[in-house]
């Protein structure tokens, strides 16, 4: 995907897997949150994640984080211009 | 007796989340070896800690922020002002302790004390030899590295260095080579070679000050190495060798052939979300702050850690914590003014003619209003049986 770079930034540790929703699974997060998508925590358009999944601004991405606690989760940005 | 594959779904249709699925799952394997359950009682079982795991969950209204602040303050005020030591690299220098925390809350651009931990491929790993190729690669050296003595001959307007041998093969270059690299760079001087000995000499007869600025620029002129690294040191880990090195550029190491991009890491957060997104930047300020509060003793729970290093990438970009970050922005006036800089606050809200609608915890205790934490968030409202009657 980033061939460019010639390294997957997701290949490392740090990076936790990233997702761009569906329009159909957007309605559902927000249907399920009771929130209006302004509501979410952001990430910017120029994000190497972002980039390397070629989202556009208004994408929400998905990120499967690994929890101490919790094993695995899901949180959510909504991806904004710069 | 159930089998083991009803209680997998059975345990997977719950609402826990996967570690704690996972715990069950063996215990319950565990107990029906033992007291061979029936369907029933593994669903109660499944229930009952359904029902632990629903009490144990944080309630709407609780003040999350304010126990995440003292929680990693308390323990801030036993921590040592200042440790420079890294668990077994004294050769290099390490902010820790409590300076170390306030870098990281205060998203500083940069650590007083960058340092990379370069791990190596497959083929690098196992050879000190191989990994002292790679960690020369990466070893930023400057003809200063190098010298012996450096002089100022100001009768034949001349700079001086001598440079030690050994040092230089070290570094795996060679005097020729220094001499083209400095050409190179230098176009107002010329270089000759005797021996070990480097005599600079500037083209144009100028001011002695102006052969004083000049040969401080050759000292600190980077003959190899990636730009912000200094010293390396190699360390054996276990099995493998690995590289920690004074500075840091991360989005040039990754590059670097022989290393393992996928674990190398630097403790500057700020690089870490310009290279790997701010996602990776979340992962590494909390274990940037697990690591530095455990060297001293110290444990915090996660979750409050994991609740400010959310707060600090909420938007993208990481913010500190503070005035200008995270404090700074919060929507209610008199909250920003409680904090730091009230009259300033207090006036430039007045200018633009801001409202407080006096919906967060800070202002309320300004004022002395119920503050809407736990039952305070609770507002009772009647439904009033009349409607006002049309006209």
């Amino acid at each position: 995907m980033a061939a460019k770079k010639g390294f997957d930034i997701f290949a490392h540790q740090l990076v936790p897997e990233h997702r761009i929703l569906s329009e159909e699974e957007k309605e559902e997060l927000l249907k399920k949150y009771k929130i209006r998508i302004s509501q979410l925590p952001q990430i910017k358009a120029s994000d190497p994640a972002v980039l390397a999944l070629d989202a556009k601004p208004g994408d929400v991405i998905e990120i499967k984080r690994k929890s101490p606690t919790a094993g695995i989760y899901y949180y959510y940005r909504l991806v904004v211009e710069d | 007796m159930v089998s083991n594959t009803t209680i997998k779904s059975l345990v997977d249709k719950s609402i826990l989340p996967d570690n704690v699925k996972e715990e069950l799952y063996g215990k319950l394997i565990e107990y029906n070896k033992k007291y061979k359950l029936k369907k029933k009682e593994v669903q109660a079982i499944i229930e009952e800690a359904e029902k632990e795991y629903e009490n144990a969950l944080i309630e709407p209204g609780e003040a999350v922020g304010t126990v995440a602040a003292q929680s990693m303050g308390e323990p801030s005020t036993q921590m040592t002002l200042n440790t420079f030591h890294y668990a077994g690299v004294a050769e290099i220098n390490v902010t820790l302790g409590l300076p170390r925390i306030i870098e990281i809350v205060d998203a500083r651009k940069n650590p007083s004390t960058p340092i990379m931990t370069v791990y190596l491929d497959e083929e690098h790993r196992y050879d000190r030899e191989k990994a002292l190729e790679v960690a020369r690669k990466i070893e930023g050296t400057t003809i200063e590295n190098l010298a012996q003595s450096m002089t100022i001959d100001i009768l034949n307007f001349e700079f001086i260095i001598d440079i030690d041998p050994e040092r230089l093969e070290k570094s795996d270059l060679d005097m020729e080579r220094i001499k083209k690299k400095l050409e190179g760079s230098f176009k107002s001087a010329e270089f000759d070679v005797d021996g070990y000995t480097l005599i600079m000499r500037p083209k144009k007869a100028q001011k002695i000050a102006d052969l004083r600025r000049l040969a401080e620029k050759v000292k600190k002129h980077r003959l190899k190495g990636l730009s912000g690294v200094g010293k390396t040191i190699i360390r054996k880990e276990g099995e493998e060798y690995v590289i920690y090195t004074e500075g840091s550029n991360f989005k040039q190491v990754l590059k670097v052939p022989g290393i393992d991009p996928t674990r190398t890491r630097t403790n500057n957060i700020h690089e870490i979300a310009e290279v790997l997104g701010i996602e990776a930047a979340r992962n590494a300020i909390v274990e940037e702050i697990v690591n530095t509060m455990r060297e001293q003793g110290l444990e915090v729970d996660v979750r409050h850690i994991m609740l400010v290093a959310d707060m600090m990438t909420l938007d993208g970009v990481i913010r500190p914590i503070g005035r200008h970050g995270v404090v700074g922005e919060k929507a209610s006036v008199l909250a920003r003014a409680a904090f730091e800089i009230t009259t300033q606050h207090l006036f430039e809200a007045a200018e633009r003619g801001e409202v407080d609608p006096l919906n967060g915890v800070v202002e309320n205790v300004l004022i002395g209003q119920p503050v809407p934490v736990g039952t305070g968030m609770v507002k009772l409202t009647m439904k009033l049986p009349l409607k006002p009657r049309e006209v």
